[in-house]
């Protein structure tokens, strides 16, 4: 049986990015279908490692290092705002992060790179480099392997999966409805409009189509006039025994969680839509992680698993909205945990009022047809 | 607070050592079950907040009963069997008891 409903907006995909999107429009007011696909989906949003990550975002690309930068100070008020709206603590903190740098070459690298980031972001980005035994000092299970860091002040990290739970129960709060195992085959124009059909053959019809599906979007975009050339890379994860707290602050290989078990990850391998843990890459994860700290060596491992980011070629967001087709928007795009707090805030805020500011031309996927 | 239901007359008992406290077992115990009869009621401490926990599940899924076994960390005591001279501690803070 086919039904036919009327929204405002529809936002294809309830990952990460979608959700916060709609999160963000049905509190402006809006009426907001999300469809989503089952459970056979590539889950990016639910095998995230859950930092909420500023340093080494966004060079190459200034407006991205900002917009990182943005999100990652809209955070606090954000968390806070989300506790006392659905009642869920997130376990946002931020104080700062580290990368860990394993050779006297990682370290200078790491310098060129965080000074780039300075520029890129006008002078406002922060950051430290970090000697052993400064480092030691404040981090005392550390490895002798290690010769430094880079620590910013702006980094932070959340338990993700709250996160993603948060956004679909504020959501469905505010009026939003949640519409699983409705992969969307088909979306026409339909007077100023759209008219989206499901593989359920339902029809939905809106002024505002949102496409935020992950890898998925892929195929979607030229329905409405835009590209979005994503294409998957996979992360794979370890999770330790919960072990009393040792690290008050995420690295980008290694953090915390509140309950004290401890996520290992940060690897990437281009293997198409596949999303099996591999002895190999969970042996490098763990042999980095206990060259950073060696007490690691006798925590058990008790889960792994792999999922797909959603990569462009360049590695930065597309996000754009249609010429032919005004009124569809596509936001695809990796740190839709960092960015969570930006697609709830100002993202929403474009979608439900005249469109993307101009700064938002350089995520364009037009940026690869030169 | 619990106690044995059935024994079987013909599995031999082993002695272990809680905290070095002697504990009667039978061969057939698990860990958990074996300090469960004897009365002990925290087997381990939550590393973050320090909570007093149990066994739970009794089956190897709730990882409640995390212990330290002969020296190693992070056990489950419902799934290792009792052993002649078998030494078993309240695990606390993990990673100190990996140092």
């Amino acid at each position: 049986m086919s039904i036919s409903t009327t929204a405002d907006a529809v936002i294809v995909g309830g990952g990460l990015v979608g959700v916060a999107i709609a999160y963000g429009l049905v509190q402006r007011g809006l009426d907001v279908v999300i469809l989503d696909e089952g459970d056979v989906a590539f889950r990016a949003s639910r095998g995230n490692f859950g930092l909420v990550w500023v340093q080494s975002k966004g060079v190459g690309m200034p407006a991205y290092a900002q917009w990182t930068r943005r999100s990652s100070d809209l955070w606090p008020e954000f968390a806070e705002t989300v506790r006392e709206d659905t009642g869920i603590d997130l376990q946002f903190s931020r104080n700062g992060g580290y990368q860990f740098c394993l050779s006297e070459k990682e370290f200078q690298d790491r310098v060129r790179m965080m000074d780039t980031l300075v520029e890129a972001s006008g002078g406002t980005f922060t950051y430290e480099m970090m000697r052993r035994g400064e480092l030691a000092d404040r981090l005392p299970e550390l490895g002798p392997d290690v010769v430094g860091a880079s620590f910013s002040p702006h980094d932070g990290h959340v338990n993700s999966l709250r996160l993603f739970r948060a956004m679909h129960v504020g959501f469905q709060k505010h009026g939003g409805t949640y519409t699983p195992n409705s992969r969307v085959t088909d979306i026409t124009r339909d007077g100023d409009g759209f008219r989206i059909a499901t593989e359920k053959g339902d029809i939905y019809r809106s002024a505002r189509v949102v496409l935020a599906a992950g890898n998925a979007t892929r195929e979607l975009a030229p329905m409405v006039g835009l590209e979005a050339p994503v294409s998957p890379q996979k992360g794979q994860i370890l999770v330790t025994a919960k072990t009393s707290p040792f690290l008050d602050c995420p690295t980008a290989q290694l953090r915390q969680t509140g309950e004290g078990s401890v996520l290992i990850g940060d690897s990437k391998e281009e293997s198409g839509f596949e999303d099996m843990t591999s002895p190999e890459t969970i042996k490098m994860l763990a042999d980095r992680a206990v060259a950073t700290f060696p007490a690691l060596q006798k925590v058990r491992v008790v889960r792994s698993w792999a999922a797909l980011r959603v990569m462009t070629p360049d590695g930065f967001p597309v996000y754009g909205q249609s010429e032919t087709h005004p009124g569809a928007f596509v936001a695809c795009l990796h740190s839709g945990v960092t960015l969570a707090a930006a697609h709830v805030g100002p993202m929403a805020d474009a979608i439900a009022g005249g469109g993307l500011p101009p700064s938002f031309e350089s995520f364009s996927a037009d940026r690869f047809n030169v | 607070m619990f106690k044995r239901h059935y024994s079987d007359p013909d599995v031999p008992t082993v002695t272990i050592r809680f905290e070095g406290e002697a504990i009667e077992a039978r061969a057939t115990d698990t860990v958990a079950a074996a300090l469960l009869i004897a009365g002990v009621t925290a087997t381990r401490t939550t590393p973050v907040t320090g909570q007093p926990r149990a066994p739970y599940c009794m089956m190897g899924v709730c990882f409640d009963c995390l212990m330290v076994i002969d020296g190693e960390g992070d056990r489950q005591a419902c799934l290792v069997p009792v052993a002649e001279g078998m030494t078993v501690s309240r695990q606390n803070r993990t990673i100190e008891v990996v140092r």
